[in-house]
């Protein structure tokens, strides 16, 4: 979270210029402009195979594109000392499709480990904070023991969260944070998102296929089509875009049944 | 919330130039004031000491000591918690702060903090592990068994239906285990043969047994030799590549896709790889055989100055037929038996990445001392065999 008297609100925390990505003569990616917002949430859309997680993955720094400039809070991700990225990867949370909890450590110990990690913190200091984000995503004590095995879909997804926010970043990356849920606990794992995201005030980057979801979190929404962002603004903008992926997407049947349950309860 | 302010005086700083530190004592008529500043976050606690440090400057909480956090210009949940444990795990009575930071101690202060739970500890784990490791062994004995009982059905199956047999499998089997297996058997094979015929070279000239070689050196890599080195290099190639294969498949749900599409593990991953194995290591063993055979006559060639073709026209005087058979014997039952504990060890992993990397080791460790084991069975066996 870092909440901080002096930020600037309008100030874009990433910044992509002129992305390319190819593997071998695929182009995935061409010539891709995206701009985030500090304290927005933005999902990325678009249809199979075009290339959002790939996206998501050069963001954090785990890809690399062919060319083009990502930075992330001014800087640039690619390059520089490792000392500067080690520094940076600190300041953003990742939330895995599956999870990707380590499987050995128990839950406790899995939302602990990023701050074992900057090998300073007082044991005490990392259990009150483990403690409280494990509370923050709705899950006890009895929980904290757990192995991630002995877990369900919608708890690892909450540890998962949990974990990406234990050294309170102030980006916070989701892929497909819903996937794979029920619509109850879909429904409910937006809900905490979206307390969450008031009460914490980071940005999100969000990767999702759930319209529901889409509808009820995002501020702007980016859609990837032709290799590129075609559009990036407020979801009521995206819709009214004439283009093929954007009609089928949103305004077929599903997208119009999302809409017309959330709607009422955006206006709030 | 009561939220009283420290004190209304101006701040009167001894020091006009504001110092760098996050913690400053005031002291005033009434009471004494600790006033906080600058970077609160996980990022400025992080470095070596720091915690200690502001711990140290905070001293001792008491009830009537005034809090300032005016000055704070960022703080997270961190840096929240270090206070808020510095406080009892409440709010103090007279603190000042912007309503900014008063919101995130609002949230600490909704949920308490639970306790993690601690780790157990018995007294009598010791006892408590020799008995789970008791009925482990039990249960791997059992399931073993099981498994093989189940490839004696699976082979009388194949034998009654061979048109309908994992034909496929096993040829796929056969070149992953036996073909790619040829390069670094030879090399061992070759470099073992090499170093036995060396050493044994020399002990034999000092009685002018050079003649002896042959014989040494066809029957310990024919009869013992030849067979174990393929069956340990196999074990490790490729026993830990099934389990490591069948332990990947359960945790991909793999193995329950097939189980439930009604085809048997048995049949398509045991059978296969067991058949491939029997077939692949006697010809492994044969080849491996030749090539330490090889290693050895080119050793006698420049330790002794033995003709290698004097070498290989002695060989079948000196080795009769009887151990080529049984170390191709040995072929077949040590690659049968490696094939089946790997499977064994890969059917048995558990969902999560320990489990897959202690199998994997489980998996080889037992295969190759079952291997040693059953060359000792058979030692004593056959102890009356070709020998003579």
């Amino acid at each position: 979270m870092t909440h901080s008297i002096d930020a600037h609100p309008q100030e874009d925390v990433i910044q992509i210029q002129d992305l390319r990505t190819a593997f071998g003569s695929h182009v995935v990616h061409e010539k891709l402009n995206l701009n985030v917002k500090r304290g927005e949430i933005l999902s990325l859309v678009g249809g199979s195979g075009s290339g959002k997680t790939t996206l998501l993955r050069q963001m954090i720094a785990l890809d690399r594109p062919v060319s083009g400039v990502v930075k992330v809070f001014g800087q640039p991700v690619h390059g520089g000392s490792p000392g500067r990225r080690r520094a940076l990867r600190r300041r953003w949370g990742v939330m895995f499709q599956a999870g990707a909890l380590f499987s050995a450590l128990s839950v406790y110990d899995n939302v602990a480990l990023p701050l074992r990690e900057l090998r300073t913190l007082p044991e005490d200091l990392i259990h009150d904070a483990a403690m409280t984000r494990l509370a923050l995503v709705g899950l006890d004590a009895r929980d904290a023991a757990k192995r991630p095995s002995d877990l369900s879909g919608g708890m690892v997804k909450r540890v998962a969260l949990a974990r990406a926010l234990a050294l309170d970043p102030e980006l916070l990356f989701l892929d497909e944070p819903t996937a794979g849920l029920d619509p109850d606990r879909s429904d409910a794992f937006v809900d905490l998102l979206k307390d969450l995201h008031r009460q914490l005030g980071f940005t999100v980057i969000m990767v999702t296929h759930d319209l529901d979801t889409l509808f009820a979190l995002s501020d702007r929404v980016a859609v990837l089509a032709e290799r590129r962002v075609i559009v990036c603004a407020p979801v009521a903008q995206v819709l009214a875009v004439d283009h093929p992926f954007i009609q089928g997407f949103f305004l077929g049947e599903r997208g119009r049944r999302a809409q017309a349950e959330l709607t009422p309860s955006r206006s709030v | 919330m009561p939220v009283f302010c420290a004190s209304g005086a101006p701040l009167m700083a001894p020091s006009m130039s504001p110092p760098p530190t996050a913690i400053r004592w005031q002291s005033d008529t009434d009471r004494r004031t600790c006033i906080l500043a600058g970077d609160w976050t996980v990022h400025a606690l992080a470095r070596r000491g720091e915690v200690a440090a502001r711990r140290r400057a905070l001293g001792d909480f008491t009830d009537d000591t005034g809090w300032d956090l005016s000055g704070v210009t960022t703080l997270d949940a961190l840096g929240a918690l270090l206070l808020w444990r510095h406080w009892g795990q409440r709010l103090p009575v007279h603190l000042t702060a912007p309503p900014i930071w008063l919101a995130v101690f609002e949230i600490l202060a909704s949920q308490p903090i639970a306790a993690a739970p601690a780790v157990e500890r018995e007294w009598l784990a010791p006892v408590r592990q020799l008995g789970d490791g008791m009925f482990a062994a039990l249960s791997h004995g059992r399931d073993l068994l099981r498994l093989l009982g189940q490839l004696v059905l699976d082979l009388g199956g194949l034998l009654a239906r061979p048109h309908r047999g994992p034909w496929r499998e096993i040829s796929a089997q056969l070149y992953q285990a036996g073909a790619r297996a040829l390069l670094i058997t030879a090399m061992v094979g070759f470099l073992i043969g090499v170093v036995l015929s060396f050493l044994s070279a020399q002990q034999l000239r000092m009685f002018g047994a050079d003649l002896l070689i042959v014989k040494l050196l066809g029957v310990s890599i024919v009869r013992e030799l030849g067979p174990l080195l393929a069956a340990i290099l196999v074990a490790g190639r490729s026993g830990s590549a099934i389990t490591a294969q069948i332990g990947v498949m359960r945790l991909t749900q793999e193995l329950d896709a097939m189980q439930v599409m009604g085809i048997s593990h048995g049949q398509r991953l045991i059978l296969p790889r067991v058949v491939a194995l029997a077939i692949a290591m006697p010809l492994l063993v044969v080849w491996t055989d030749a090539m330490a055979l090889l290693g050895g006559a080119l050793a006698a060639y420049v330790q002794l100055n033995l003709q290698p073709a004097y070498f290989f026209q002695a060989l079948p005087r000196a080795v009769s037929a009887a151990n080529y058979w049984l170390g191709v014997g040995k072929g077949v039952a040590f690659g049968g038996l490696i094939a089946l504990v790997a499977c064994h060890f890969g059917l048995r992993i558990q969902p999560n990445t320990d489990s897959l990397g202690r199998g994997t080791t489980a998996s080889v460790v037992t295969a190759i001392t079952g291997v040693i084991l059953a060359d000792a069975v058979f030692a004593i066996l056959f102890r009356s065999v070709g020998l003579l």
